[in-house]
């Protein structure tokens, strides 16, 4: 079942097209890695999902609802931390999700709060005011806030911004939580792309307003696609011998250092070929990493 | 909308800038009291130098209700500046601590967002105005006691009963608080264009003064836009203290002279409310939560 | 004015050799002789074009030779200034005064006898009074009196059942008021003035406050606290 359809949005800031005909789905039960470098448009996607920014064209549609128009119920179900963690600096932990737990229709358990603060980390601080808090202890009470209501669809906006790298190991184990054990459909958006490597089931990758590419994480990651990276002792000459052979085709357009794309099973034979062809190695990298996919995308892109 | 207005007003009260307001009343109305009541025979003997050439007035002048008619005169018109502080804040000041988008986000619409957040403000300005009233009326009331009203105006002294006086200062509240919430309205309209805090308040405080300016200048060009400022109308609560009169003179207790200027000030007011909460509904509608 | 009491107390000097109380006044004086105090209860009407009040009960106290007070009930009276001791006891109970004949005048259809009084006693607040009264009745039913500090005062009277003690049933002050006026910084009304209103409460500069009594308590002894 598609949780989230977004159709051929589209929002201009201006003459600035933030996101430029913008199509999606979000399967139930999917973590959607949401990828792209800072002003790519994720944001402003998300603030539209949320019906905080009024799109300039185009549908969304969420648990089979457009959100224009049912936008009260489709937010009954979604729980969201955009960007910052902002709260309020002169109410404590406890305070904050007893407010929030006010504003759902649905009723919340008792007990939902206390839970809520120690799957967040923060029940021994609950009654501490948010300005004493450190940037991770808050993004957790975001966190907390939007998980407080049990909402089926999750959207975090750059959850692990900002986080030490303890605070971003345990929010990266939260989201893995809350997928695997409560089957929750979540949206998280990143720039970091290693996090989201770790976390997402399926991306999507944004670039100026525009989708580069999406699918499940294993396609993007085909093995088929493997990086290379050749340290050699004449970089020059080695690029002469791979633009004058049948390897041209594989070579990725990078400022530094020579990046090629191809099968695993070709790696030995391009070793054997420079070798062949008087190229002093020093070395092969070969990595299938979603980082390398990105940036082979948007340099393409660019 | 309740949930809205209970969640507004558990964050009102647990600001502290909230309580600047409660506290400057506070210090502005003991501090007038406290010099009456050390020196305010000479006060009233200045205020009645003209009568006593002709009169002898025996009794109670200086008395609780004529205390509390001297401090609403004097505070009634900085209390908006007061009310701006949390009004002018209700939205932009949400925007700008990034609190607006947790909002935003939860199942109410913006309409009820607006209108709960108003409701939560205007509570806010009626709780500063029983504030203002207890402090002004009940305790001048216990301080100096009470006597008959003896009120010297520009033109003529109204001598208004003391069993006459309660209900006048009832009305007076009531009309203050359609006032106070003129001002909280227009601080919600101005909040509702900006991002940040400072802009609108000092961006209502500024209207306020600039609007009241033109209200109190006897100017004939000004007059023409004057009886649509919605300044020139605050403070036609002294309207309940003026008195008819009839053929031989005698003041008619219970009477009000001009109640029709009280109903045509209370619908200019509640025009310009629906007005200006009306247009931040429909801009807050309007606008992409950027911030 | 000035003249006026100049040539008063002179046309007193001119006289002063054949002064002596006119007969009227003594009759007057031996009736209101009756009364050695009074508390009276009323009802007090303040008609002065600046001032809107309403009717007030009042309790007027009378004790001999000259102390009078006129006490509101729990509320603020306003009463012309000095005026209200010049009552007709007060007056001639000083005993220190020439009385000069001014004839007959007709007065509501009533023809009274005019009687004008000097005091001879420079302590004295008042300058001249002149008394109508009733020479069948001697009963005044009108007093003129010029003061040295507080203007000249009318008092006009109305009898009922204690005339027999010369006590009034309504007395009306009259007396002339001056200008009242607070600058706008001091009482903050910056609205614009109804022209009309003004209008009407300048055109009368004369003021009155009248006292209607309903009883009288005669005789029964007051305290001089009260004054």
């Amino acid at each position: 079942m598609s949780v989230i359809h977004v159709n051929n949005v589209s929002k201009h800031f201006g003459a600035l097209k933030a996101v430029d005909g913008l199509s999606f789905e979000v399967q139930e039960g999917q973590v959607f890695g949401f990828l792209g470098q800072n002003g790519s448009g994720k944001s402003t996607t998300i603030r539209m999902l949320l019906s905080l920014i009024h799109p300039t064209s185009g549908n969304i549609e969420i648990f089979g609802h457009s959100i224009q128009d049912n936008r009260n119920e489709v937010l009954e179900e979604i729980g969201a931390i955009i960007e910052r963690p902002d709260l309020y600096p002169y109410l404590s932990a406890k305070e904050h999700l007893q407010l929030f737990a006010k504003l759902r229709s649905k009723k919340i358990k008792p007990n939902a709060i206390e839970d809520t603060l120690r799957k967040v980390g923060l029940l021994d601080r609950s009654k501490d005011k948010v300005q004493t808090f450190s940037l991770g202890m808050k993004q957790r009470l975001g966190i907390g806030i939007a998980l407080l209501h049990n909402p089926s669809l999750i959207i975090l906006d750059e959850p692990t911004n900002g986080l030490d790298p303890q605070g971003i190991s345990d929010i990266r184990n939260l989201i893995q939580y809350l997928a695997k054990e409560e089957g929750k459909t979540i949206l998280v958006s990143s720039h970091i792309l290693s996090e989201i490597e770790q976390m997402a089931s399926h991306i999507l990758i944004l670039h100026k307003g525009k989708k580069l590419a999406d699918g499940p994480i294993q396609t993007m990651l085909d093995p088929n696609k493997m990086i290379v990276h050749l340290t050699t002792t004449n970089d020059e000459q080695a690029l002469q011998v791979i633009l004058a052979g049948s390897y041209s085709n594989y070579l990725l357009k990078r400022t530094e250092g020579i990046y090629l794309s191809l099968p695993h099973f070709e790696i030995p034979l391009l070793n054997q070929f420079l070798v062949n062809a008087g190229v002093g190695l020093i070395s092969v990298e070969s990595r299938n990493s979603l980082e390398d996919y990105f940036l082979q995308l948007t340099s393409n892109s660019n | 909308m309740k949930a809205i207005i209970s969640f507004e007003l558990y964050k009102i009260f647990r600001r502290p800038r909230t309580y600047i307001a409660f506290g400057a009343i506070a210090a502005l109305i003991v501090v007038i009291q406290f010099g009456l009541k050390v020196d305010g025979q000479s006060y009233a003997a200045f205020l009645m130098k003209d009568i006593n050439d002709t009169l002898t007035v025996d009794g109670k002048v200086l008395n609780g209700y004529l205390i509390c008619y001297i401090l609403l005169q004097l505070l009634l018109v900085h209390v908006p500046l007061l009310v701006a502080l949390i009004a002018a804040d209700m939205i932009s000041g949400e925007a700008n601590l990034g609190t607006l988008r947790l909002l935003f986000s939860t199942p109410f619409t913006r309409t009820q967002w607006v209108l709960g957040k108003f409701i939560a403000a205007s509570i806010y300005t009626i709780v500063l105005l029983i504030w203002l009233a207890f402090l002004a009326l009940f305790v001048s009331m216990w301080v100096f006691g009470t006597d008959d009203l003896f009120l010297m105006k520009s033109n003529y002294v109204v001598l208004i009963q003391e069993k006459d006086v309660l209900w006048r200062y009832v009305g007076a509240f009531v009309f203050a608080s359609f006032s106070l919430l003129t001002v909280t309205a227009l601080g919600f309209l101005m909040s509702s264009m900006a991002n940040n805090s400072i802009g609108p308040i000092v961006g209502t405080m500024s209207a306020i003064v600039f609007f009241t300016i033109l209200s109190t200048l006897n100017i004939p060009l000004f007059s023409i836009i004057k009886p649509y400022l919605f300044t020139t109308h605050m403070n036609n609560w002294k309207e309940f203290f003026d008195i008819q009169v009839n053929e031989d003179n005698e003041a008619i207790a219970g009477s009000i002279l001009n109640i029709a200027k009280i109903k045509n000030s209370l619908l200019v007011l509640s025009a310009h409310i629906i007005l200006f909460v009306t247009v931040a509904v429909y801009i807050t509608k309007k606008k992409d939560i950027l911030s | 004015m000035k003249k006026m009491v100049v040539s008063l107390l002179l046309l007193c000097f001119t006289h002063a050799g054949f002064a002596q109380v006119d007969p009227l006044i003594e009759k007057v004086s031996k009736k209101l002789a009756l009364v050695n105090d009074y508390v009276a209860e009323g009802v007090m009407k303040t008609d002065v074009s600046f001032i809107k009040a309403s009717l007030g009960k009042v309790k007027v106290y009378f004790k001999k030779p000259n102390l009078l007070k006129v006490k509101k009930e729990g509320g603020i009276s306003l009463l012309p200034k000095g005026g209200v001791s010049l009552t007709i006891n007060t007056l001639l109970n000083t005993k220190k005064y020439s009385t000069i004949p001014g004839g007959t005048q007709v007065v509501n259809g009533k023809t009274l006898t005019v009687v004008k009084l000097i005091p001879n006693d420079d302590n004295l607040d008042w300058v001249i009074s002149t008394l109508w009264i009733d020479p069948v009745e001697a009963l005044v039913y009108k007093t003129a009196t010029t003061t040295k500090e507080n203007g000249s005062y009318e008092i006009t009277m109305q009898y009922g059942s204690y005339a027999q003690y010369g006590l009034a049933s309504k007395i009306i002050f009259s007396f002339n008021t001056k200008d009242y006026k607070l600058p706008n910084g001091i009482t903050l009304e910056f609205g614009d003035e109804d022209p009309a209103a003004k209008k009407k409460l300048l055109k009368n500069k004369k003021g009155t406050v009248e006292i209607t009594y309903n009883n009288y308590i005669i005789n029964k002894g007051i305290p001089n606290t009260i004054f």
